[in-house]
């Protein structure tokens, strides 16, 4: 393959990511973090980079790996490989930031068992090049976050009146206070997720009728 | 399917190829938690410090010196890493002349959604409670989360009765939160109206904490006191 | 932390702090298998045992692990437990009920990586439960998650038969209808929580 198209096919790879494949509007996946987290706009970002500093880390390693590991054993080594990033990424977030760690609690050990990450594994970085598996974990990464922010600033505007902590609507705005309780969450996904069936369905219908 | 597949022989130095792999992953990834726990830990520890001694400081801002020990049956010790089982943690501040000026100590309890922990401090002079600072809470916004806001229910702890018993076994009066509008005594706490579970999760902490602490502490308080800490 | 009773942390656990309506954890199988009442219940049986075995193994691995000051190497060694506890379950179903090893296919392996489970295991070290109290409330985490799954499975199996507009099938109606079943929970909110 020609340089060009590598790298076309690695920018395809990051687009796909983050709209075709979203992780979150589209393919439903990882959603325990999802709705657990996104209270508030800061939180769904600190998930987000976090699951997504696991999801390059693991994808590149096992990647770069892949010839070695026998096939027997791989979803073992795989879980072992994920589970030490993650406990990696927990550190570091005890490290830099303690309001993030008790915001997120123990959602960042969830990680591990958060099924893009063992997916895109199984599926792509196992059986690709480094580079290739590098950029699309970062694009289902950053398709994460995405779908993540969006969570979590409607459930923080509504819920609370404000966006990372700034208040939006000034004294008078009565916060829909169930919007950061559970049945919030499962509410405002389901919206956004009606919201893309909808838009793919006029999007059908335009070019199929 | 018979005879689409050629037949395919597992070599028998499978099992150890597959052994030696799992051994050297693990090796690998045991290495690297390692190495970044090292690096990681003392910004750990200083952040935890920091918050900590933002809320003691909160609580008592004229401490010059803040000092951390456990208690326990064995009696004060300064404290080393996590409290053993039984040991219970809390904070003596000092004031600029190096004279004990107050306690302060966590405790919580079970609210509406997870665990409310406060940190209160205490005065031996009034053999009570002067203050509390909410330190982790997930309550409902709007209305739990009142605890640290409603200037009434703050109130409830500017004087909040802990005296012990005559043998200093147990608390006088375990602190006891009512419903809004009953306080009669000086050891009950006025409930949040709307917010009675998370105004009774205050209480229970503060009373578990103070039933275990107090009965630990004050035999040892002049020591303390005496020697300004240095232990 | 206070000394919550055995009664006290199973309710809590299975009402007012249900696992999958609450805590948000087990919802890929609880959006996944929620489809039929009769793969709800075994998978609903299922992820019980294997949530009492986690929690029984974590427990035991986590004072271990204490005891050698190896707190680092925790997460890898629940995942393993975990991992192993669902090879057990598969075996035992095997052998015991071939036809209901069949019926839940893929979604047996799956309980691995089951938030649900490692959430009990992650949770019960987290709250410094001892081993009454975690045995309660993985019990607890059980009975919830298996309650949240049938309830789910019994309004989405009637669901099917109503008229609704075709973008609403599929994830998001089921996201609907957790929300409202979520509201109903928190109905249950202070119960078993002490005076």
């Amino acid at each position: 393959m020609s340089s060009q198209a590598l790298q076309a096919s690695n920018m395809e790879q990051l687009l796909e990511g983050i709209w075709k494949q979203n992780p979150v509007f589209v393919m439903a996946l990882g959603m325990c973090p999802a709705l657990a987290v996104t209270v508030s706009a800061f939180n769904a970002l600190g998930m987000g980079l976090a699951t997504t500093f696991v999801l390059i880390c693991s994808c590149t390693l096992i990647s770069m790996l892949r010839r070695f590991i026998p096939k027997e054993v791989r979803i073992a080594t795989y879980i072992v490989i994920i589970a030490t990033f993650v406990t990696l990424v927990d550190y570091i977030i005890q490290a830099v930031s303690l309001a993030l760690y008790e915001a997120l609690g123990a959602f960042i050990q969830l990680i591990v068992v958060n099924c893009i990450i063992l997916g895109r594994v199984e599926s792509h970085a196992a059986k690709n090049p480094p580079l290739s598996a590098l950029v699309n974990a970062l694009g289902m990464g950053i398709g994460f976050t995405i779908g993540l922010f969006a969570l979590g600033s409607v459930r923080e505007i509504l819920g609370a009146g404000k966006l990372f902590g700034l208040s939006l609507f000034g004294d008078h705005f009565q916060p829909w206070v169930v919007m950061v309780l559970p049945p919030g969450g499962f509410f405002v996904l389901g919206l956004w997720l009606l919201f893309f069936a909808w838009l793919a369905k006029r999007k059908e219908a335009r070019h199929g009728a | 399917m018979s005879g689409e597949q050629p037949v395919h022989v597992v070599p028998p130095v499978n099992s150890l190829r597959m052994v030696r792999t799992l051994m050297l992953v693990t090796a690998l990834c045991g290495g690297l938690i390692v190495a970044v726990w090292q690096v990681t830990q003392p910004a750990i520890a200083a952040n935890k410090k920091v918050v900590l001694e933002r809320s003691v400081r909160a609580l008592i801002p004229d401490a010059a010196r803040i000092v951390e020990f456990d208690a326990s049956d064995k009696g004060v010790t300064a404290s080393k890493g996590d409290p053993a089982a039984g040991a219970v943690r809390f904070y003596a501040a000092y004031d600029k002349e190096g004279k004990l000026d107050a306690i302060a100590a966590e405790g919580g309890a079970r609210g509406y959604s997870d665990t409310v922990r406060v940190l209160y401090g205490y005065r031996r002079d009034c053999e009570c409670i002067f203050g509390i600072q909410v330190t982790q809470m997930k309550e409902t916004p709007g209305i739990g989360d009142k605890i640290i806001t409603d200037p009434a229910f703050l109130k409830n702890f500017e004087r909040l009765d802990v005296s012990l018993t005559p043998d200093m076994k147990s608390l006088f009066n375990a602190v006891k939160t009512v419903k809004h509008g009953t306080k009669q005594f000086g050891w009950e706490i006025d409930a949040i109206a709307g917010a009675t579970i998370t105004s009774k999760a205050v209480g229970r902490g503060i009373n578990d904490s103070a039933q275990r602490l107090l009965p630990l502490l004050l035999p040892k308080l002049e020591a303390l006191q005496q020697n300004g800490g240095a232990q | 932390m206070e000394h919550e009773t055995l009664g006290q942390i199973f309710i809590i656990t299975v009402l007012s702090s249900n696992l999958v309506l609450a805590m948000f954890l087990g919802l890929c199988p609880f959006l996944g298998v929620s489809s039929k009442l009769e793969t709800a219940v075994p998978m609903g049986i299922a992820t019980s045992f294997v949530m009492l075995v986690a929690s029984l193994c974590s427990f035991a691995l986590n004072e271990l692990l204490t005891r050698f000051d190896l707190e680092f190497l925790r997460l890898i060694a629940y995942i393993a437990v975990i991992a192993s506890a669902v090879q057990l379950v598969e075996m035992v179903m095997k052998k015991v009920s071939p036809a209901l090893f069949r019926a839940l296919g893929i979604f047996l392996p799956l309980i691995t990586t089951n938030c649900a489970v490692l959430g009990i295991a992650l949770f019960q070290t987290a709250r410094g439960y001892d081993f009454a109290q975690s045995v309660a409330f993985s019990l607890g985490g059980g009975v919830g998650f298996s309650l949240a799954l049938i309830l789910m499975a019994g309004v989405r199996e009637r669901l099917n038969l109503s008229n609704l507009p075709s973008v609403m099938h599929g994830t998001a109606l089921s996201l609907m209808l957790a929300g409202l079943l979520s509201l109903a929970f928190m109905g249950f909110g202070g119960i078993g929580v002490a005076r």
